[in-house]
């Protein structure tokens, strides 16, 4: 899948460590490689020192919001590749939207069970992958539990 | 011409030297040449030639004389001479001419015939020669007549034709000796030439007094603007004024048109004149009627004929003609506008009776008064007000005297006002019911064309039900003022309420917001901690932490449900505050129903197989594909269906689509569950609604579900519906409209 072994790196920026931890360790037991960042600041540092596959994003956070982070992600050439999953607990309408817009490729509402948020990363990552070369469709999932 | 006769004189006749150094030696002369022809008588025959050839081609007297004068001095050598003639007609004689005298009292010597005393005139009148000598004495000089000879001796000698009866003139000359008889011939040739002179000139004089006089005429009878003419008994024209002239002659270069009415006027008159027509009539005045040859027009004459008896000339017909067009067209006017005026006299009559018709259908009495204010013409409305009725009781009788008391004070104020208009109200009274009257009488004065008052003419109106009227409008007007006051009141209210009501809505508005906000907010505050704990539970059930005896699995199990519950509440409540926002999103789309609703059994297939109920699929063929949020739809149709399977038992449940009989398509969702009563059929929908309120009820859910359900179907433009029987099941059904949201 990448260039640093057979585990594929994801990011994960959260500033509330139950959650961030929790995806982690289970990203981990899933077989992931597993970078962590708990504002948008650091975020846009972690994304270029570890070269992600992909970003998880909380877009409520201190310092620079996930909103924020994003843009200057997709506006930099060195992170511009990276697909960035959203994950919020807001799910009012304009939210999705507003990630979009940001340049998010994929938007998850929290709550979100682990082993669903993992169905999602594999699908973005797939999708990303097949398409390296081409356009990305961005799509949207709304992976969420009922 | 005497210069030229002078000169004549002196070249052919030298021996006239003689004659003046000698003046009266040529007598003796002549008286020799008689005896015998000699040179001294063809010298007298010659001077006699001489004066005669002068006197050829001389017709003034003054010139004349003067010659005949110089002829004595130079011919007779008469020193001094004077001539006096007598104009014709005048009395007095003149001096024409002179010969021989310095002075020019000569010239300026007269003698007038009225002066009897004078000795000259004796001479004159006796027709003799008188001499008067030099005056001896003072007594002498003043028996002489003055005259330009003063002292000197002179002869007069009368001038005149021998047969004529009255003298021409004198000839004064100068001298002591006797006249001879040269003289004498002298006087004879110069009389004659004289006379002839004379005699000539008095024709000229009355020629041209004549002539004078007949210009006068025809001016005076042309200067006549009517039409004079003279004819013969023959009616030939023989004089004519100008108008005649017009009337009676054309030149052949006239126009045909002006010539043949000149005939016709031509004809005209001699008929009029014939002397039988003269005779017949015996007036001398009878009409003419002739046409104007200028253009055509009739002219109307009256004709004037005098017959006159001339011995000369015969008799004729004096004819004046007068101009009567102008009369006749007036009296024909007159005649005309008398016609008119009778004329005008009917319609004055026609428009008198239609007045009085007039007069009487006006309802209101009308009164009219002569100057003298007595009562000329009444209508019946006011013959009813003051006239006694046939048959009237006594009180009857008075109430009509008062009112014509009131009437008749009225009308003597009017009277003697100068008011041309008077408007005024009398207290007359009903003469039927005796019910007081008033009355608002306008009356106006009629005058004549010279200003005197004729008539005067009064309305009367009755006030009573004007005055009933203004009662019943002011009580209307108060009800009116009274309801417009309370209804401005209630406005002021409503608006009051209005405001009250706006304020109240804003502060609603902000308050649902300001919840929707909050809620929004608290989901996201759930959200995170139970994120976790869900999280958390999953790993642990799924072993991540390492293996879980079965108590633990079953105990973790119930978290798990718990959480999930918990989640549901949340966003059923997320829901809501999302569609009271306006902040729930539509995305349209057009799907078909039976993917959809094959979507949504698979969705619960895990509770279907729990419950142990059968879910049927019931599609009709003819049901068409939906445009419209699919999202919200499957929502919808979940939420009915799980609820079928949280409140059924026993038997089965079916979703059913099938197409309206108005082309709607309704989607239902059937159970045989415990159903709901009537009376509930509302509160169901309701927010946190569920039939059993209590803290232990039965069934598990928020409440939130069908109130949702029922929000959503309306954001569809559809609606949500509900049959149902307690005990044996319900049925619900989201009608969505064919043609898809708007």
């Amino acid at each position: 899948m990448t260039a640093k072994g057979s585990r594929p790196r994801v990011l994960i920026v959260d500033d509330y460590p139950d959650a961030r931890e929790m995806y982690s360790e289970y990203l981990q037991f899933s077989g992931f490689d597993v970078v962590e960042a708990t504002n948008g600041m650091e975020a846009l540092q972690r994304a270029v020192d570890a070269s992600p596959d992909i970003i998880l994003m909380d877009l409520s956070l201190p310092v620079m919001d996930g909103w924020e982070a994003t843009r200057r992600l997709k506006a930099d050439k060195r992170t511009a590749g990276i697909p960035v999953v959203a994950l919020t607990g807001h799910a009012l309408a304009g939210i999705s939207e507003g990630a979009r817009m940001a340049g998010c490729d994929a938007f998850v509402t929290k709550p979100c069970l682990p082993e669903d948020l993992v169905k999602e990363i594999r699908r973005v990552l797939d999708e990303t992958s097949s398409s390296r070369k081409g356009r990305r469709s961005g799509k949207y999932a709304k992976n969420s539990i009922h | 011409m005497p210069a030229a006769l002078v000169g004549v004189g002196v070249r052919r006749h030298p021996t006239r030297r003689n004659g003046s150094a000698t003046p009266y030696t040529g007598v003796p002369r002549v008286r020799v040449a008689v005896e015998a022809p000699s040179e001294e008588e063809q010298e007298q025959l010659v001077a006699r030639v001489r004066l005669l050839e002068g006197f050829v081609g001389r017709t003034e007297v003054n010139d004349c004389t003067q010659y005949a004068l110089q002829w004595l001095g130079e011919v007779m050598g008469l020193a001094q001479s004077l001539a006096l003639v007598r104009p014709a007609g005048e009395q007095v004689l003149y001096a024409s001419a002179h010969y021989g005298f310095r002075t020019s009292s000569a010239s300026s010597f007269t003698v007038s015939l009225e002066d009897w005393g004078n000795p000259l005139l004796s001479a004159f009148s006796n027709r003799k020669q008188i001499f008067f000598p030099a005056p001896h004495s003072q007594a002498d000089r003043r028996r002489r007549p003055s005259t330009p000879f003063e002292d000197a001796p002179f002869h007069v000698v009368p001038l005149g034709a021998p047969l004529a009866e009255e003298a021409l003139g004198m000839l004064l000359v100068g001298g002591q000796d006797p006249l001879g008889p040269e003289l004498h011939w002298f006087t004879a040739i110069f009389s004659q030439k004289l006379d002839q002179i004379l005699r000539m000139q008095g024709l000229v004089e009355v020629d041209r007094k004549q002539g004078r006089e007949r210009s006068l005429l025809h001016s005076i009878i042309n200067a006549v603007s009517d039409p004079i003419l003279l004819t013969d008994t023959e009616g030939r024209l023989l004089i004519a004024n100008q108008r005649a002239l017009m009337l009676f002659t054309a030149s052949e270069e006239e126009s045909e048109g002006r010539r043949g009415a000149v005939r016709m006027n031509n004809m005209l008159l001699s008929s009029a004149l014939s002397s039988k027509a003269i005779e017949e009539t015996g007036a001398t005045r009878r009409e003419l009627l002739l046409v104007n040859p200028v253009d055509g027009s009739d002219l109307v004459f009256e004709l004037l004929s005098t017959i006159t008896e001339d011995p000369r000339q015969g008799s004729g017909v004096v004819s004046i003609l007068r101009n009567v067009t102008d009369l006749r067209r007036a009296s024909e006017e007159i005649e005309e506008n008398y016609r008119k005026m009778r004329i005008a006299e009917a319609q004055a009559r026609a428009e008198s009776d239609r007045l009085n018709l007039i007069i009487d259908s006006v309802a209101d009495p009308i009164v009219v008064t002569d100057a003298s204010g007595a009562t000329s013409l009444m209508n019946e409305p006011a013959e009813r007000l003051f006239t006694i009725p046939y048959e009237a009781s006594a009180i009857e009788q008075r109430w009509v005297q008062a009112n014509d008391a009131h009437f008749s004070s009225f009308i003597a104020g009017m009277l003697v006002s100068a008011d041309q208009r008077r408007v005024g109200e009398i207290g007359l009274v009903d003469p039927k019911t005796g019910e007081a009257m008033p009355v608002e009488a306008i009356a106006g004065k009629i005058l004549s064309e010279h200003g005197e008052l004729t008539a005067v003419v009064t309305i009367l109106h009755d006030q009573r039900e004007a005055i009933e009227k203004a009662t019943l409008y002011e009580q209307l007007k108060q009800a009116s003022d009274e309801l417009e006051r309370k209804i401005q009141a209630a406005t002021a209210d409503i608006a009051q309420q209005n405001e009250l009501l706006r304020r109240q809505a804003i502060e609603l508005e902000q308050a649902s917001a300001l919840k929707s906000q909050f809620l929004a907010n608290m989901s996201h505050e759930f959200r995170t901690p139970l994120n976790a704990m869900l999280g958390y539970t999953s790993m642990m059930l799924q072993g991540v932490a390492g293996p879980m005896p079965a108590s633990a699995k079953r105990q973790l199990g119930r978290i798990e449900s718990n959480g999930r519950h918990l989640l549901t509440i949340i966003n059923e409540i997320l829901d809501i505050s999302r569609i009271e926002a306006g902040r729930m999103p539509l995305q349209v789309s057009r799907f078909k129903v039976p993917e959809l609703l094959s979507e949504v059994r698979a969705e619960l297939e895990p509770i279907i197989l729990r419950s142990k109920l059968t879910v049927n699929l019931q599609i009709d063929k003819d049901v068409p594909p939906l445009t419209t949020d699919r999202q919200k739809v499957k929502q919808i149709l979940l939420n009915l269906l799980s609820n079928a399977l949280k409140f059924t038992h026993h038997g089965g449940i079916t979703i059913a689509a099938r197409r309206g009989r108005d082309r709607n398509v309704h989607l239902s969702v059937t159970d045989t569950g415990i159903g709901i009563a009537p009376a509930d059929h509302e509160k169901i929908f309701e927010d946190f609604r569920q039939l059993d309120n209590s803290p232990t009820r039965a069934y598990g859910g928020t409440g939130l579900g069908l109130s949702i359900c029922r929000r959503l179907a309306q954001m569809l433009d559809g609606r949500l519906t509900l049959q149902s029987q307690q005990g044996r099941g319900s049925t619900f059904t989201l009608v969505l409209p064919f043609k898809g949201r708007k």
